[in-house]
């Protein structure tokens, strides 16, 4: 079938607040294993758009599917899709009455009805692989930026997702703890985690992306590999876009 | 016979009110914590039908006072419904749902108090809005609710003395029959007294070992934080 192409398809997705068109009509599919990377001015629709993947906001309409199977309007089944796309915010929201594992298992035991043992088992595997196994007992008020975003990555990972939405993973982070975290991402890019990021991070886009999407004003207004982007002159809004942010980032 | 002698032989009969005083304190916290935090949800969480019904049930049980509320429910309500329940009884409804009225809008407080990314963050791995709840929002809620739900102890524990009015046997009933027998006041409600400022302490003590018991680092400050 011509579905199986794509394990996500995103169609028409429109959200309206009041009179304040914030998504106009996007679209775009993925391929497994695809990482593809949001960037654009703030205000412009991206978090609102991941939140619409997931029906955390939902859409006026449009509609997502996830392998082949409609995520929209899909009633109180929309609690296994989420499962199955594990989101990243920006501020992290880990649960702050819980330890670090804690806060990865729980979902196991509560949601997939995991045995504790198993669930454990697990949640510390996925600390280690993100390099908090050693912090495993640590509350969120204890941990380090950097280090509760990995424990965030951790918390989605381990509902064996099969996309990753992650919104401006280091925005909240001091450049130095926002290394260790897109390092993180990166490995998983590279183990071929398909994953959609919003970032302002260039060189993390331009490095890893598999296909920039510019957004401006609610829509996807350019999209291409990073190598078209930079050099093809059609993509001049792009282009201008991300040479502010290197200017900026000479500056610093 | 002097006064010490008739404290003596008098002070297990006083002794016996404690057990209804206590009864009366744990039936308004108890009752209070079983009705006042699902009142609470559905504040928060409800629709405007349940906000409404909350909203008042509160008004009414924090609006009128407690002697007027026993009144009205042991003389008024309860009788007009052909209910023939004794005093005890009736002190333990009217405390617990004006307790439940109270301890409503602390945990509604503490729960509006919860940045409502805990709530995005739950739903995003795939809890329902009951589990959530459940295994997210509440224990969040109870722990930073339980300072202000420890205050109520003492304000339970004074009210309870109200009771006296229609004649349950706690504390203070028991001390004004000990003394209109014996005509032996002072020493009597010094004693009385000695007892509540006891129970009112070691009430305060237990609870601030459970806050201390429950209590987690920087959990709190945090979450005050992350709300601003
Ligand atoms: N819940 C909401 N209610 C009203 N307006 C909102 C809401 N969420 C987002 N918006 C508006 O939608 C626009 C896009 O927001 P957002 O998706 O966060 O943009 P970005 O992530 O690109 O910065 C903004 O103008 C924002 O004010
Ligand atoms: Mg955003």
């Amino acid at each position: 079938m011509h579905d199986d192409e794509y394990i996500l398809k995103v169609e028409n997705i429109r959200k309206s607040y009041g009179q304040t068109v914030v998504l106009d009509s996007v679209s775009f599919n993925v391929r497994k294993g695809d990482t593809k990377v949001f960037i654009g001015p703030s205000g412009t629709g991206k978090s609102t758009l991941l939140r619409c993947i997931n029906q955390l906001t939902v859409p006026d309409s449009g509609r997502v599917w996830l392998n082949g199977e409609e995520v929209t309007h899909s009633g109180s089944r929309i609690n296994y899709f989420r499962q199955k796309m594990g989101m990243v915010f920006q501020n992290f929201y880990l649960f702050d009455h819980l330890t670090a594992v804690r806060n990865v298992e729980i979902a196991l035991i509560k949601v997939k009805g995991m045995p504790a043992k198993e669930a454990r088992k697990k949640a510390l595997l996925e600390l280690r692989q993100v390099g908090m196994e050693d912090w495993a007992d640590h509350y969120p008020a204890e941990l380090s930026g950097g280090q509760a975003q990995r424990v965030s990555i951790a918390r989605a990972l381990a509902m064996d997702p099969d996309v990753m939405l992650f919104d401006e993973p280091t925005s909240a982070l001091d450049p130095e703890l926002t290394r260790e975290v897109l390092e993180v991402i990166k490995n998983l890019a590279r183990d071929g985690t398909t994953m959609l990021v919003v970032t302002h991070e260039m060189g993390f886009a331009t490095s890893v992306a598999n296909e920039i999407l510019f957004m401006e004003g609610g829509r996807i207004a350019e999209q291409g590999s990073p190598q078209e982007l930079l050099s093809d002159p059609r993509f001049s809004r792009t282009k201008n876009f991300i040479g502010q942010f290197r200017e900026f980032d000479r500056e610093m | 016979m002097d006064a010490v002698s008739i404290l003596i032989e008098w002070f297990p009969y006083l002794l016996s009110g404690v057990v209804f005083t206590l009864a009366l304190v744990l039936a308004s916290l108890g009752l209070g914590v079983l009705f006042g935090l699902p009142m609470a949800l559905g504040q928060v969480y409800g629709t405007r039908l349940a906000r409404t019904c909350v909203g008042v049930f509160v008004w009414f049980f924090r609006g009128l006072p407690v002697l007027v509320l026993l009144f009205l429910f042991y003389y008024g309500i309860f009788p007009s419904l052909n209910l023939d329940l004794p005093a005890f009884v009736v002190a333990i409804v009217v405390l617990g749902l004006r307790g439940a009225a109270y301890q409503s809008q602390i945990f509604r407080g503490a729960i509006q108090s919860i940045g409502e990314g805990q709530m995005i963050a739950a739903r995003s791995v795939g809890m329902s809005r009951f589990q959530a709840i459940r295994s997210i929002i509440l224990p969040q809620a109870m722990r930073i609710a339980l300072p202000g739900w420890s205050n109520e102890y003492p304000n339970v524990l004074t009210d309870t003395a109200v009771c006296y009015a229609i004649g349950v046997m706690e504390l203070l009933t028991r001390t004004s029959q000990i003394v209109s027998q014996t005509y032996v006041t002072m020493p009597i409600y010094i004693a009385a007294a000695g007892i509540y400022i006891l129970l009112n302490y070691s009430g305060m003590k237990c609870l601030s070992l459970v806050e201390e018991k429950i209590k987690i680092p920087g959990f709190g400050h945090q979450s005050e934080e992350s709300h601003a």
